[in-house]
C-alpha cells in the first residue's frame, strides 16, 4: 500500500482554482476509479469530480468551503500501486530542487500569502492559530506548508503572541466570476477566431408532424422536444464534416473522433454554460432527450461532471425560446463552430406555386475561417437541414 | 383532492421544476411563461412531474391549457374527475 494524492483537477484551460463544496466520501471509504467523490465549484459551474485510482480514502485534506488551486491536494488515498508521490513530507534525503536551504526560514522579503504553497488544511489551521504562513518552514511536497508544519510552527511560537492573521480575500460571487469567465473566453474568441456566418431557413413541416405523432405514442417522461431533433441532426452532420467538429490548438485543427455536443444552457441566475452531451451522434433520440434533460437539470443544480465541461467539440445554442429569429453565435475556443437556432415560427412558404403557411426555423452557423471556408460551412448547414427532413432516421 | 389541495400540488410541481420560483408571488390568472421564464424543457419537466404525483398524462396538444395557475388547476381537476 502507498499513499497517493487526489488533487483538484483542471476543468478547462481557464480554471485556476476551485472551491470544494461537498465530500461524497469520508476517511476509510473504498473508492473505485471513476467514482464521483466530491463536488467542486468553478467559476463556471458546480462540477462532480471523479477519482482516477482505486483505493481507500486515508485523509480528507481539504474541507468544504476551501478554495484549492488546480493541482492542490484534496485528499490522500491509500492505493495498491504508487501512482503519484504521496502527500506526506518527503524523507529529508530526497532532493528538493526548488528549495535551496530548505531547512532555513524563508529569506526576506517574505513571500506574500498568495504565493505560499500550503494545503487548505494547513491554511485553515494557520488562520485559527494566527500563524503567518510565510513564517512557517515548509516541508511538504514542492516546498508547500503542510498541516504538521503549521503545528510545529505553532509550538515554537510563544503562546499569546500571534503573528499577523492571514488576510482572507473575499471570493467574488458566482454570477460575477461566471461573467468574467464568459468575458475571457468570448474576448479570446473575437480576438483570435476569424468568424464567418451563414444562415438557412429549415422547413419544419415534416419534422414537427412526425414529432407530434411520435410524442402521442410516447410515455410522458419519454416525450421529445423539437430541440432534440436539431441536436441529433447537428451531431450527425458534424460527425461527417471534415472541419467543424474538433479543436483548434497551437495553430492546427484536430478533428475529434466523436461528437461531444455542447449545449448552451442558461442559468436561472444569469450567465450560461455549454456542457457536452457526450457522443451525441451515437445516441437515439430518446437517449439524447434523457441526456439533455439530465444535463440541463444538473447544470442548473451545479452537478456537472468534469468531462462535460472540458470536452465539447461543437456547440449548439438555441435562443428560439427567447423569441429571436436567428442567432449570430460566438465560437467557444478551442472549438471551431457553433450552430444557432432561432424560434420556430410560421412562415409563408411557396410550395408548387402556392403560398402556404408552414413552420420553419432559422439555423445559423458561425465557423472558424482558419479551419473551414464558407463552402464547407454551407454544405454542413445544408446537411443539418436535410437530416431534419427525415426525423424517423435520426 | 380539493381545489386548494390541487392548487398546492400544482405549485409544488412548479417549484420542483423551477426551484427559484416564488409561488406566492404568482398572479394565478396571468401567463406562467411571463412570470417565470419557463422554457419548453421546464414545461416538459412540469408535465412529467404532474404525471408522477397525480398520475395525469397531459397530451402535448393540451400544454397550452397549463398556461396559468388557474387554467392549470381547472384542467387538472377536469382530468382527474374524468378519470373517476
Amino acid at each position: 500500500m502507498s499513499l497517493s494524492e487526489f488533487c483538484m483537477p483542471s476543468l478547462g484551460a481557464d480554471m485556476d482554482e476551485g472551491k470544494l463544496v461537498e465530500w461524497r466520501v469520508g476517511p476509510g471509504d473504498a473508492v473505485k476509479r471513476g467514482d464521483l467523490v466530491a463536488v467542486v465549484e468553478t467559476s463556471k459551474a458546480g462540477v462532480e469530480i471523479e477519482v482516477w485510482e482505486d483505493g481507500v480514502v486515508a485523509e480528507l485534506v481539504a474541507a468544504p468551503g476551501d478554495t484549492v488551486p488546480v493541482g492542490g491536494v484534496l485528499a490522500l488515498l491509500e492505493t495498491e500501486t504508487p501512482a503519484h508521490p504521496p502527500g506526506v513530507p518527503l524523507p529529508s534525503a530526497a532532493p528538493r530542487p526548488s528549495a535551496p536551504g530548505a531547512e532555513a526560514p524563508p529569506a526576506d522579503p517574505a513571500p506574500s500569502e498568495e504565493t505560499i504553497k500550503a494545503s487548505p488544511r494547513a491554511r485553515r489551521r494557520a488562520e485559527e492559530l494566527g500563524i503567518d504562513l510565510a513564517s512557517v518552514n515548509p516541508t511538504g511536497p514542492q516546498r508547500s506548508v503542510s498541516f504538521e508544519d503549521v503545528e510545529r510552527a505553532a509550538a515554537q511560537h510563544p503562546p499569546g503572541v500571534p503573528t499577523a492573521p492571514a488576510a482572507e480575500s473575499r471570493p467574488a460571487s458566482r454570477p460575477q466570476t461566471l461573467r468574467q469567465t464568459i468575458a475571457a473566453a468570448m474576448a479570446r474568441s473575437k480576438r483570435e477566431i476569424p468568424h464567418y456566418y451563414l444562415s438557412l431557413e429549415a422547413d419544419l413541416t415534416r419534422p414537427l408532424a412526425w414529432l407530434a405523432e411520435e410524442n402521442a405514442r410516447r410515455a410522458v417522461a419519454e416525450r421529445l422536444l423539437p430541440a432534440c431533433l436539431l441536436l441529433k441532426a447537428v451531431a450527425l452532420a458534424a460527425a461527417e464534416a471534415p472541419d467543424m467538429n474538433g479543436h483548434f490548438r497551437e495553430g492546427a485543427f484536430e478533428r475529434a473522433a466523436a461528437v461531444h455536443l455542447g449545449v448552451a444552457v442558461s442559468l436561472r441566475g444569469g450567465g450560461l454554460v455549454a456542457p457536452a452531451l457526450q457522443k451525441a451522434e451515437e445516441r437515439t433520440l430518446g437517449e439524447l432527450m434523457l441526456g439533455l434533460r439530465d444535463l440541463v437539470n444538473r447544470t442548473r443544480q451545479g452537478r456537472l461532471r468534469g468531462a462535460e465541461l472540458t470536452s465539447p467539440t461543437i456547440t449548439v445554442t438555441n435562443l428560439g425560446e427567447a423569441g429571436v429569429d436567428r442567432v449570430y453565435g460566438v465560437i467557444h475556443p478551442p472549438q471551431v463552430a457553433i450552430v444557432g437556432c432561432g424560434r420556430i415560427r410560421e412562415v409563408a412558404r411557396v410550395v408548387e406555386g402556392q403560398v402556404v403557411a408552414a413552420p420553419a426555423v432559422e439555423l445559423t452557423l458561425a465557423a472558424d475561417h482558419r479551419v473551414s471556408d464558407g463552402l464547407g460551412g454551407a454544405k454542413f448547414l445544408q446537411r443539418v437541414a436535410t437530416l431534419l427532413q427525415h426525423p424517423e432516421a435520426l | 383532492m380539493t381545489p386548494s389541495e390541487l392548487r398546492q400540488t400544482f405549485l409544488d410541481a412548479l417549484v420542483h421544476v423551477a426551484p427559484d420560483a416564488e409561488p406566492d408571488a404568482l398572479d394565478p390568472d396571468a401567463p406562467l411563461r411571463d412570470q417565470m421564464d419557463l422554457d419548453s424543457m421546464d414545461l416538459l419537466n412540469l408535465v412529467i412531474r404532474l404525471n408522477e404525483v397525480l398520475g395525469v398524462e397531459v397530451p402535448e396538444r393540451d400544454y397550452p391549457r397549463l398556461d396559468s395557475v388557474s387554467h392549470a388547476v381547472a384542467y387538472l381537476e377536469g382530468a382527474l374527475s374524468a378519470r373517476g
